[in-house]
């Protein structure tokens, strides 16, 4: 039954995207309408964010805790990001540990905040043997497609709406904030897909049935900060050239909804 | 961050409420595009979200019932979603519990036997927590399953109820549910006033818990008049489209 109505669904998408035209009557290279909302969760996690790509829905939380430094880096902080594909965001998702795309999508996007240094982990050296812990979750809630660039996007909306927690006697002060944390700049990124021969940014779920390649950019002050080819199709190297320089296109806008929410 | 105050004040609690006040409730249906049903609570600082899928293929296909629809509850606390510290994700021991218990609730009140050999899923994500989970989450499910137009025998909603210094209270919080001498979860159906969860644990004299069972059963008006309200918003204007989730 499925089967059938994706190959529907594929053909139809096929006649489209040919013709230069999307399901929502959008250009192949402009995304859906994109809502970033800051703090929306005020007494669990440090910092928070929803982003909103049409209907994909992502939140993202960033909470702090005091942990052991890695024995090779006894002086810097620790950064882990994970994602959950949360079973209510779609009938494909089931619960238990993440799967490999959760796994991929939260690599992905830390690879992109780790790689541009935008945070300073040297600064949550705390004391001997005692560092900051700050761990980035990203909750996937609907999913409509291109949840790279949601979570993306809902990540550096929590990472600036964070506060660092007070800290006294080497713990800390559960409640209570010293300052906000110090971001040195805003990662962007784009997704793009290839479906039949184009190119197109921010596939929505049936557009993303159909796709046969991926690639992710993430940029910062201008220079690329991570890349990720997805799926088992092939790019051209214009093509790429073409997606990454659309994504510098795209940044200046995606930087501004993060710091304007 | 231990709450060292005095829980009780000139009568009333640490938030300000009365013995019998609920806190500011909300809840939200229809707001997940791909479940076939949903509802988002704020319950105080509790916020949770819920979404029904099914009836659908019943998986693993050993647990299907030739006679009903099994339903499954599965409830998730996220790691952030204390005040305090950051949790491990995946099940722990007390979400398996608050999962089973949830199930059966729903078992009793869903008209599974119209659905023979197939399954209902409910997926409960507590993405902020401040006491009483469980009972939002009852709450905001019966909406969900509702709003997935699975057919049901009545609404069932829930509410905790305690003793603080000896006083009968309803609906702690996370300071009065960690402090307080004894935390009763409740659930009810709507018209009958069925018992269909209940949970304790403390210290509960006999003729305490009647009247603490007493108080549960009355909020269950209030409760029902929520969530029929956010049913009838949530298909008021386009009841194809999802409500904006506003967290």
């Amino acid at each position: 039954m499925t089967e059938i109505l994706d190959l529907l669904k594929k053909d139809v998408i096929d006649n489209m995207i040919k013709s230069g035209k999307r399901e929502d009557g959008r250009g192949l290279d402009e995304y859906r309408p994109i809502t970033l909302l800051k703090g929306v969760l005020n007494a669990g996690p440090d910092g928070s964010a929803m982003a909103r790509l049409g209907k994909t829905q992502v939140l993202a939380s960033v909470k702090f805790t005091i942990g052991a430094p890695y024995p090779d880096r006894p002086k810097q902080g620790v950064f882990i990001t994970s994602a959950e594909f949360l079973p209510v965001a779609s009938p494909e998702f089931e619960s238990g540990p993440p799967r490999e795309n959760a796994i991929e999508l939260a690599r992905v996007v830390d690879k992109g905040i780790r790689a541009s240094e935008i945070i300073d982990i040297d600064s949550f050296f705390v004391e001997e043997g005692k560092v900051l812990t700050m761990f980035l979750d990203i909750y996937v809630l609907d999913h409509d497609g291109n949840l790279i660039d949601a979570a993306a996007l809902a990540s550096m909306g929590a990472i600036t709406d964070t506060r660092l927690p007070k800290i006294e006697d080497g713990e800390i002060v559960w409640g209570e904030y010293d300052k906000p944390l110090d971001y040195k700049d805003v990662v962007t990124t784009s997704t793009f897909s290839k479906v039949d021969g184009k190119i197109l940014l921010d596939a929505d779920k049936n557009e993303e049935t159909d796709a046969s390649a991926r690639m992710t950019v993430s940029f910062v002050k201008g220079n690329i900060c991570a890349l990720q080819k997805g799926l088992e199709g092939s790019f051209r190297a214009e093509e790429i050239e073409y997606i990454i320089n659309k994504a510098l296109e795209k940044s200046k806008d995606l930087k501004s909804i993060v710091l304007k929410a | 961050m231990d709450y060292e105050g005095p829980l009780i004040k000139n009568g009333k609690r640490v938030d300000g409420r009365a013995f019998d006040d609920l806190r500011q409730i909300s809840i939200k249906a229809h707001v997940i595009n791909e479940a076939d049903g949903s509802a988002y609570i704020k319950w105080g600082n509790n916020k949770i979200l819920v979404g029904v899928y099914g009836p659908k293929e019943c998986l693993p296909k050993h647990i299907a019932d030739p006679h009903k629809a099994v339903v499954r509850a599965r409830y998730n606390m996220a790691p952030f979603a204390g005040k305090e510290g950051h949790g491990r994700s995946g099940p722990s021991r007390r979400s398996i519990e608050i999962s089973k218990v949830v199930s059966d609730t729903f078992q009793n009140v869903i008209l599974a036997e119209q659905f023979p050999r197939t399954m209902i899923e409910i997926f409960i994500d507590v993405l902020q927590s401040d006491g009483g989970t469980r009972c939002a989450a009852v709450t905001a499910a019966s909406v969900a399953l509702a709003d997935a137009g699975i057919p049901m025998k009545d609404m069932v909603s829930a509410v905790a109820g305690g003793i603080i210094e000896d006083t009968l209270v309803l609906d702690l919080n996370y300071i009065e549910d960690s402090q307080g001498n004894a935390d009763l979860a409740m659930a009810f159906t709507h018209r009958n006033k069925d018992v269909l969860l209940l949970q304790m644990e403390g210290d509960l004299p006999i003729d305490k818990f009647k009247e603490l069972l007493k108080m549960g059963m009355d909020s269950t008006e209030y409760l029902y008049k929520i969530q029929k309200e956010a049913l009838e918003e949530g298909y008021k204007n386009k009841p194809t489209e999802s409500v904006v989730l506003d967290l």
